[in-house]
């Protein structure tokens, strides 16, 4: 895709829809973040109108420090071989999402792992509540960053003595500067 | 799409309806519930089928997952950049290297490393081998769910021969862990190039014996055509991509729309078919093992016989990615396969996405395909998409 | 080996089902395989079992990628009187394809269950050890023998099927010389097996012994 229509697509969103933080990361993938109210609008203009047909995929960054969840639809242009990534900053404690199951037909198992492993709801999304990876699953969503997947593997299954898990470069200083007590300078 | 005349698309009318089926009542008697799978041999991988049924016929499909969730992108989040290579490769089990090489790459892209050369052409020719690897144990596979047990056995064994071919080059035959971040981890043994060209010609031999004795089967006919027509309105709606699209005539290829590593000097074609059923879909496949087969032997010309295959990288105990955000992607057997990576300048990866084709293939798709299928054909039907679970729950 | 037991205090109580489900299923507990009283027999019935050892169909987790070489033409396991069985009532050897997930492990508990004894359990690979890579996964169990009893390990990641059949030939050697009793450890330790198992399986809704 060549760069000035890039940039006046991207100056008419800006307009339109009030985009923000527009990266451009190699000459096929720019990303941007939209508000929430935007977003399904957007996300709807840019399939029937930019013919950014091709959901890649979509998912969610837990950023703890600043309480959000960052979610992020992948869109593919096949015509221009670009890709739009459009993130979605919602906050952290159980905010409902608008759903893109009307969109992608595979877009509701995208919502369905993303309730599951984030705790994240979409508004209206088909089967959501099933069961997706996980089976009777009693703790808080794995993804979200707080969760301490070794403590938990531990308390809950068990471990098997005779096996450790190091932190390699605290490991590599001891195994390399014995005599310093594993200081490198 | 004169073909497609053949069949009728009857409920395909609409591909852009993705209502879920309304619920059925079992209590009538009329319906019967069945599960297939997860221990079921007509079951790729391990997942399972929750299938409504009325006599033989399937009216609704549920697919249930998980089985093999490992939770891969928890785990990378707390493991090294370095660390993280070692795991990437078990996510799927049959084409481990795509993994290794999209997570090298995003890796790469992200710190701004140059692979030289050498190691470019050695990745080449690392997927290529892979792909047809993948494509044998795929044949053997769909010719097995039609009920006909010698073609696996002659696709197996020939994979097996390219596993050795692998074992030579990277010192193990499933998990290679030969891609590694800055290049790769070795050069090709003396003698290999001869060896890797008579594996070729024994396996493009056998595959002319596959299509006499699959393709022009009649059993192998009569139960493929007309099973499982994609309707090519359905291929962006539900994210199709490769052979599964381009079986319909939709000639998308990531290696040669988008080239990575060495794609751009090799000389090939899109490979497109017009049947957009599971016999298009095993031909399509078919004359794409046959373009890799080529294609390796390509790459086997052209390749730089020395120079460095590792790029300067770092103290790995120290490596710290700049903040960035990247998705990657490369065509595997299936498809688009993608690494989304976004990194926070520590040591520790911030988030990493996996996309693999069979998210979709094996569930909206094969549960719009289902309805209307015959008990029988539903083994048939779910190789045919080539769907393979793990990289659905990673 | 069916026996249903009503009213006797040694009953499963299978407070996992509903009452109408508890009607349908035995509450049963498992019993012992005793070996025919003359040795000479037992030895016969052992190499028998030895060599038509059938191993259930189920791929649990990526070690069912080797079992296909290990089937086909090359590596040929039917020389060993090895067969794949589809349904786990005719098989006698459950391959454990490496990790367990939670949900599969399920699975794995239900169908080894309703092997015919005797039968025997063989773990690929390095993960049903300790966990292997997955040692801190929140979803794949660690020790695969606190769950199921293991007749024997083949380790590595991935084990070939050179090893695949070394491992075969040592199991028939055990079960020759009526050392695999693997499912008898499971009889007499049956509540400790069912507590370990319940304790990560949380959605219990099936009998607690699948007969």
């Amino acid at each position: 895709m060549n760069e000035k229509t890039l940039n006046t697509m991207l100056e008419k969103l800006k307009q339109e829809f009030d985009i923000s933080d527009i990266v451009e990361h190699k000459p096929r993938l720019t990303t941007f973040t939209v508000s929430k109210q935007h977003a399904e609008t957007l996300i709807r203009e840019l399939r029937d109108r930019e013919a950014y047909t091709h959901l890649n995929f979509m998912t969610c960054i837990d950023y703890i420090e600043d309480g959000i969840f960052s979610l992020v639809y992948m869109l593919h242009n096949y015509g221009k071989k670009h890709s739009l990534g459009v993130h979605v900053n919602i906050s952290r404690n159980g905010e409902e999402v608008f759903s893109i199951h009307t969109l992608w037909a595979q877009a509701w198992t995208y919502q369905r792992e993303l309730r599951e492993m984030y705790g994240i709801r979409f508004t209206d999304s088909p089967r959501l509540d099933e069961d997706f990876c996980l089976e009777g699953w009693d703790q808080i969503p794995p993804m979200r960053r707080e969760f301490d997947t070794k403590k938990f593997s531990h308390e809950r299954f068990g471990h098997r003595e005779g096996r450790s898990s190091e932190v390699p470069r605290e490991h590599m200083k001891v195994q390399l500067y014995p005599n310093r007590g594993g200081d490198e300078e | 799409m004169t073909s497609l005349n053949r069949h009728t698309l009857t409920g395909h009318s609409a591909a852009l309806d993705f209502s879920q089926p309304e619920p059925v009542d079992l209590s009538s008697g009329k319906y019967v519930k069945l599960w297939q799978g997860p221990q079921h041999p007509g079951i790729t991988g391990n997942m399972s089928l929750e299938l409504t049924l009325e006599g033989d016929t399937i009216i609704g499909c549920k697919t249930h997952v998980g089985y093999l969730h490992r939770g891969f992108e928890k785990l990378m989040e707390r493991r090294t950049f370095i660390q993280n290579f070692t795991v990437v490769c078990r996510i799927a089990v049959p084409e481990p290297t795509f993994n290794e090489y999209l997570y090298s790459h995003a890796v790469e892209e992200l710190s701004g490393i140059e692979i030289p050369d050498r190691a470019v052409w050695l990745r080449t020719l690392n997927l290529e081998l892979m792909r047809l690897a993948s494509f044998l144990m795929w044949i053997g596979g769909q010719s097995g769910a039609f009920g006909m047990y010698t073609v696996p056995n002659w696709t197996l064994s020939h994979r097996d021969f390219v596993l050795d071919l692998f074992e030579e080059m990277t010192g193990a035959r499933i998990y290679h862990m030969y891609i590694v971040p800055g290049g790769v981890r070795a050069g090709l043994p003396e003698g290999f190039e001869k060896r890797a060209r008579d594996v070729m010609d024994s396996t493009e031999k056998m595959l002319g014996q596959v299509e006499r004795v699959m393709f022009n089967n009649a059993v192998t006919k009569a139960r493929s055509r007309g099973l499982g027509i994609i309707d090519p309105e359905m291929i962006d709606p539900y994210g199709i991509v490769g052979p599964n699209a381009r079986a319909c005539g939709v000639a998308r290829d990531l290696r040669k729309d988008e080239p990575y590593l060495a794609y751009d000097q090799l000389d090939f074609d899109i490979i497109t078919g017009h049947d957009c059923d599971a016999y298009g879909r095993a031909w399509q496949r078919l004359q794409e093992t046959r373009q890799s087969i080529d294609l390796i032997r390509q790459c086997l010309d052209r390749m730089p016989v020395d120079g460095p295959f590792q790029a300067d990288m770092p103290n790995v105990l120290h490596w710290k990615v700049p903040a960035g955000e990247t998705y990657v992607k490369a065509e595997c057997t299936r498809g688009e396969y993608g690494y989304y990576m976004v990194t926070d300048g520590s040591e520790y990866v911030r988030r990493v996405h996996v996309r693999g084709p069979s998210y979709t293939h094996a569930i909206a798709v094969m549960e719009r395909l289902a309805v209307g299928c015959n008990i029988a054909d539903i083994a048939g039907l779910m190789v045919s998409l080539h769907t393979y679970p793990p990289e659905i729950e990673r | 080996m069916f026996k249903k037991s009503l009213n006797t205090e040694d009953t499963l109580e299978n407070a996992g089902l509903t009452v109408e489900e508890q009607q349908l299923f035995s509450n049963a507990r498992p019993q012992a395989y005793e070996p025919y009283p003359i040795k000479a027999v037992e030895d016969f019935a052992n190499w028998a079992r030895a060599n038509s050892l059938w191993i259930l169909a189920f791929g649990t987790g990526c070690g069912a990628i080797e079992m296909r070489p290990l089937m086909t033409a090359r590596f040929d396991a039917n020389r060993f009187g090895v067969a794949g069985r589809p349904t786990p009532r005719q098989s006698s050897v459950f391959v454990i394809g490496g990790y367990a997930s939670v949900k599969t492990l399920k699975r794995i508990v239900r169908s080894y269950e309703q092997m015919q004894g005797p039968k025997f359990v063989i773990a690929l690979g390095i993960c049903p050890v300790n966990g292997g890579m997955y040692f801190d996964s929140y979803n794949t169990v660690n020790r695969f023998d606190q769950y199921l009893p293991v007749d024997l390990y083949i380790t590595g990641c991935m084990p070939r099927p050179e090893v695949l059949v070394a491992g075969i030939m040592e199991l028939q050697k055990m079960i020759k010389a009526g050392k695999c009793n693997g499912a008898n450890r499971y009889v007499d330790n049956f509540d400790w097996y069912k507590a370990n198992q319940k304790k990560v399986i949380k959605n219990w809704d099936m009998p607690d012994y699948n007969w």
